[in-house]
C-alpha cells in the first residue's frame, strides 16, 4: 500500500492543460499542409504524381489538396521540386464538410458546433461507440490514447461505451470493408436517434491508402451520414480531441487558419 | 540434412533465382515439409502462386530452421483441384491449407477443420464457381449436452478494438472450447501488392498492422533491397533497428498496463497508459509520427537523428524507464495481480511447438526463439539482444517476458544511441532484378513477421506473401482458453494482444 502510494506521488500529475494551454508537438510532426503556389513552374505534376491516393488534383484555380485523402505521407514535399509544399505543425483540422477538407486558396473551415437543439442534448455528455470497419489499429491506437490520464476524455463529458444502445453516436474507423459493412449498419441501427456520426482517420473519411479497393468502401460517408471528418493517417490525439470539442461548442468555432498562400 | 538437400537454402534478407526452387512431387514435399519440422523447423509460410499463363497452383513451403539461420523453401505443382492435407501430420500448416484452400479453390482433403479464413472470392476468378462467402456463415464447433451453453462476442466489441467473431462453448463459467473466426478486416491488400512496387506499396506496408508499422516496413524493404540488390548504409539499419525496439517498448508498456486493467490493478494501469504514450512521442521525435509512418523506406530511412536529438532521446529514455520501472514494479508486488495473472490462460510447450505459436507468446513458453537472434538482419547481425523466455506459459509468463523485453530493447536502444554510427541515411535503391525470390523475417513486438517476394521477368512483383505473427498465434489464444473461465477471456486475450487487420489483410 505505502508503495502504490510513493509511486503515485513519483509518477505525478500528467493531464495536459488542453484546450486552454498551448501543446507541444515534436518538430517533425506533419500538421497542415500549406501549398505555395506561386512556387509551382507551370505544367508541373510532379507532387500529384507521386501521392499514394491521389489527393492532389489541379483545376483552373491550380492545386487542390484533399485533406480527406491525404496520409500526411510527405511524399509530395520531397517529390516537389520547388518546396512548394510544406507541412506545418497546425493540429487542428476536423471540420463539419466533407468539401472543407479541399484546401486550395480558401481557409480551412474548421469544424462549427451541433446545432442548438443537439448540443443542448450532447453538450455536457456524449457517448461514443467506436467501430474500427478496416482500420488497420493505427486510429484506434489514438482513439484509446484519449481516455489515458494525459488527455483524459472524461473531463469533457466525453466517454467511449461499450454497447451502441448507450450511445449517441458511432466514432468510425478504417474504409468499411466490405466484410464489415452489414455489422457497421446493424451498429448504427441500434444506436438511438438523434445520433452522429464521426470519422477518424483517412480511411474513414475517404478511404485512404484503400481507396477504390474492390473489398472496401471509401470510408463512412459512403454508406452513413457523417457529422465531423477528423484527418490523419492516424491523426494526432489533440487533432481528434479538438475536433470532438469543437464539435459540441467546447471550443469556439472562431478562427479557421490558412492553408495556402 | 538430406530433406533440406532437396530444397533451396536461403539467408533472411538473401535473393536468389526463382528457377532454384525444387519442384517435388507431392510425396516428396510432404515428406521434406513433415522431417524438416520434426528436426524443429518452424514452417513461416506456406502459400499458393498461379504460374504466369497456366492453369495450375504451386504450393511453396517456406521452412525456417532456428538451429542453423537458414531457410528452406521447396514446391509443389497442383494441377487437381486437391490434394491430401499436412495437417494431421503437422498442425502448423492448417491455416496455411485454409488459406490456400481459400484463395485458389484447392481443396486439402482429410483437413479435420476446413472453413473459411478471411470470407473472400478466390484469387482464381476465372475458375470453378466462384462465389463471395458471407462473412461469418459457417459451421462452428458445438458442444452438445444439457447445461451446455453457447457465448457469441463480436464482430463488433465492448472497446476501441478491431472486429472478430469469437464462439464459447461453455459449461457454467468454464470454456470447453473457444472457436475464433475472422475476416472483418479484409481490405484485399495482397492482391493489390501484384505487379508492384508502385507509389501505395510503402503505404501499404505501413498500414498492413499499423500498431506494428516499423516491423512491416522494415519487412519488406529488405525484401525489395534484397531483390534490388542494395546496400543499406549502416546508419540507417542501426536507425530503423531503434525505431523497432521503440514500436516493442511501446506496444509492451501499453499492454502491461492494459493486463493491470483488465483485473483492475489500476494504477499501473493508468501510468503505463501514459509511459506508452511517452515511447510513442519519441519514434515521433525521429520522424513526426507516434507510429513510425514515413520513416522506414527502400534504400534506408528518411529522417536522420541529430546529435541533439539523440540526447534528447536518450534522456527521455531515461526518465521513462524510470517510471516503467516503478509502474510494472507495482504490478509484481500485487498479490492479488498475480493470483489473477498466474495459471491463468495456460499453452504448453508442446501445444506452442505444435501450432508454430511465435513472439512473446511462444518464449513465454520457454521456446527460445527470436527472430532477432535466430535470423539476425541488419544491426542485429552486429549487436545481439538476448532472448527472454519464461516456462510457464501462462499470462504471467507472456506479461514478465514482456517486462524482461522492455528492459533490453532499452538496453539496445542505449548502446545505439551512444556509439551511433556516422554515414548516409538513405541510398537509391534502383531496378529489382526479375525471376528471383526472397524470404525476408523481421521480430516485430507480437513476434515474427515473414514476408517472400518472387518478381516476374520485368522485375516487378509476381507474388507478395504477408505472414503476420497474429496469423500464426490466434489459434494459441483459442487453445489457451480450454477450461477457463469465460470471465478470464478479456484478461487473456491481451496477453496475446493479436492483430485482427494483420490477419485478415
Ligand atoms: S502528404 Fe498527402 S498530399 Fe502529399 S503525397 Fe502524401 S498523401 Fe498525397
Amino acid at each position: 500500500m505505502f508503495g502504490i502510494l510513493l509511486s503515485r506521488w513519483r509518477q505525478g500529475h500528467r493531464t495536459i492543460s488542453f484546450p486552454s494551454g498551448q501543446p507541444t508537438l515534436p518538430d517533425r510532426f506533419r500538421g497542415l499542409p500549406v501549398i505555395d503556389q506561386s512556387k509551382c513552374p507551370s505544367g508541373c505534376r510532379e507532387c500529384a504524381e507521386v501521392c499514394p491516393t491521389d489527393a492532389i488534383s489541379f483545376d483552373a484555380k491550380g492545386l487542390q489538396l484533399d485533406l480527406g485523402r491525404c496520409i500526411f505521407c510527405s511524399d509530395c514535399v520531397q517529390a516537389c521540386p520547388e518546396k512548394a509544399i510544406t507541412f506545418t505543425p497546425e493540429f487542428r483540422l476536423a471540420t463539419r464538410n466533407r468539401e472543407d477538407l479541399i484546401l486550395n486558396e480558401h481557409e480551412l473551415r474548421l469544424a462549427d458546433a451541433l446545432d442548438e437543439k443537439i448540443r443542448r442534448l450532447f453538450g455536457r455528455s456524449l457517448k461514443l461507440r467506436q467501430v474500427s470497419a478496416g482500420g488497420c489499429a493505427g486510429c484506434e491506437v489514438e482513439v484509446n490514447v484519449l481516455s489515458t490520464v494525459v488527455f483524459d476524455l472524461g473531463r469533457f463529458g466525453i466517454q467511449v461505451v461499450a454497447s451502441p444502445r448507450h450511445a449517441d453516436g458511432l466514432l468510425i474507423t478504417g474504409p468499411v470493408t466490405q466484410n464489415m459493412l452489414l455489422a457497421l449498419q446493424k451498429t448504427y441501427d441500434a444506436t438511438p436517434t438523434p445520433k452522429i456520426v464521426i470519422a477518424v482517420g483517412a480511411c474513414a473519411i475517404s478511404g485512404g491508402p484503400y481507396i477504390d479497393h474492390p473489398e472496401a468502401h471509401n470510408g463512412a460517408d459512403s454508406v452513413l451520414p457523417v457529422d465531423l471528418y477528423i484527418p490523419g493517417c492516424p491523426p494526432h490525439p489533440l487533432t481528434i480531441l479538438d475536433g470532438l470539442l469543437r464539435l459540441l461548442g467546447r471550443i469556439e468555432a472562431s478562427a479557421g487558419h490558412k492553408s495556402s498562400k | 540434412m538430406s530433406e533440406t538437400l532437396r530444397m533451396l537454402t536461403l539467408h533472411n534478407g538473401g535473393a536468389r533465382p526463382v528457377q532454384e526452387v525444387p519442384t517435388l512431387d507431392w510425396q516428396q514435399f510432404r515428406s521434406v515439409i513433415l522431417n524438416s519440422v520434426a528436426s524443429g523447423a518452424h514452417v513461416a509460410a506456406m502459400f499458393g502462386h498461379v504460374p504466369d499463363g497456366k492453369d495450375c497452383v504451386e504450393i511453396f513451403a517456406v521452412l525456417a530452421d532456428r538451429e542453423s539461420g537458414q531457410i528452406h523453401v521447396a514446391k509443389s505443382t497442383i494441377s487437381e483441384n486437391a490434394y491430401p492435407s499436412l495437417t494431421i501430420d503437422c498442425p502448423q500448416v492448417h491455416l496455411f491449407e485454409r488459406e490456400i484452400a481459400e484463395q485458389y479453390e484447392l481443396l486439402p482433403e482429410g483437413h479435420p477443420w476446413l472453413k473459411p479464413v478471411r470470407f473472400v472470392k478466390s484469387h482464381r476468378s476465372n475458375h470453378g464457381t466462384s462465389k463471395r462467402p458471407l462473412i461469418g456463415v459457417t459451421d462452428f464447433y458445438r458442444v452438445e449436452g444439457e447445461e451446455v451453453h453457447e457465448v457469441a462476442v463480436g464482430p463488433v466489441h465492448a472497446g476501441v478494438i478491431e472486429p472478430g467473431h469469437f464462439r464459447f462453448q461453455c459449461h457454467g463459467e468454464q470454456v470447453f472450447h473457444l472457436e475464433i473466426s475472422l475476416g472483418y478486416q479484409h481490405r484485399g491488400v495482397e492482391s493489390k501488392l501484384m505487379g508492384g512496387p508502385n507509389k501505395r506499396t510503402i503505404h501499404y506496408m505501413e498500414t498492413l498492422s499499423g500498431d506494428a508499422t516499423v516491423g512491416h516496413t522494415t519487412a519488406y524493404c529488405q525484401s525489395i533491397e534484397a531483390l534490388a540488390g542494395c546496400k543499406v548504409p549502416a546508419r540507417a539499419q542501426v536507425l530503423r533497428g531503434v525505431a523497432l525496439e521503440l514500436e516493442r517498448l511501446a506496444n509492451h508498456t501499453g499492454d502491461l498496463g492494459a493486463l493491470s486493467g483488465d483485473v483492475g490493478f489500476l494504477p499501473t494501469a493508468s501510468y503505463c497508459g501514459r509511459l506508452r504514450g511517452d515511447f510513442l512521442n519519441m519514434t515521433a521525435l525521429l520522424c513526426g509520427s507516434r507510429l513510425g509512418r514515413a520513416l522506414v523506406r527502400p534504400g534506408g530511412i528518411v529522417y536522420d537523428l541529430d546529435e541533439s536529438r539523440a540526447k534528447e532521446l536518450l534522456n527521455r529514455l531515461e526518465t521513462t524507464m524510470r517510471d516503467v520501472t516503478n509502474a510494472v514494479d507495482l504490478l509484481w508486488n500485487s498479490s492479488s495481480t498475480m493470483s489473477r495473472f498466474e495459471e491463468t490462460g495456460k499453452l504448453s510447450l508442446e501445444t506452442c511447438e505444435q501450432l508454430g505459436i511465435v513472439g512473446p507468446a511462444a518464449r513465454a513458453c520457454g521456446l527460445e526463439c527470436d527472430v532477432r537472434n535466430d535470423f539476425p538482419a541488419g544491426i542485429f547481425r552486429m549487436s545481439h539482444i538476448p532472448v527472454s523466455t519464461a516456462v510457464t506459459g501462462d499470462v504471467f509468463a507472456r506479461a514478465y517476458v514482456r517486462w524482461l523485453e522492455i528492459q533490453r530493447s532499452a538496453d539496445f536502444v542505449r548502446e545505439q544511441l551512444q556509439a551511433l554510427v556516422g554515414g548516409t541515411i538513405k541510398t537509391t535503391l534502383g531496378e529489382l532484378a526479375g525471376e528471383k525470390i526472397v524470404v525476408s523475417l523481421v521480430e516485430g513486438w507480437r513476434g515474427q513477421i515473414c514476408h517472400v517476394a518472387m518478381t516476374d521477368p520485368r522485375g516487378h512483383i509476381a507474388r507478395y506473401k504477408v505472414v503476420d505473427p497474429s496469423f500464426y498465434n490466434w489459434m494459441g489464444l483459442a487453445l489457451a482458453m480450454r477450461n477457463q473461465q469465460i470471465s478470464d477471456f478479456p484478461l487473456c486475450n491481451k496477453s496475446f494482444n493479436l492483430s485482427y487487420c494483420g490477419h485478415d489483410l
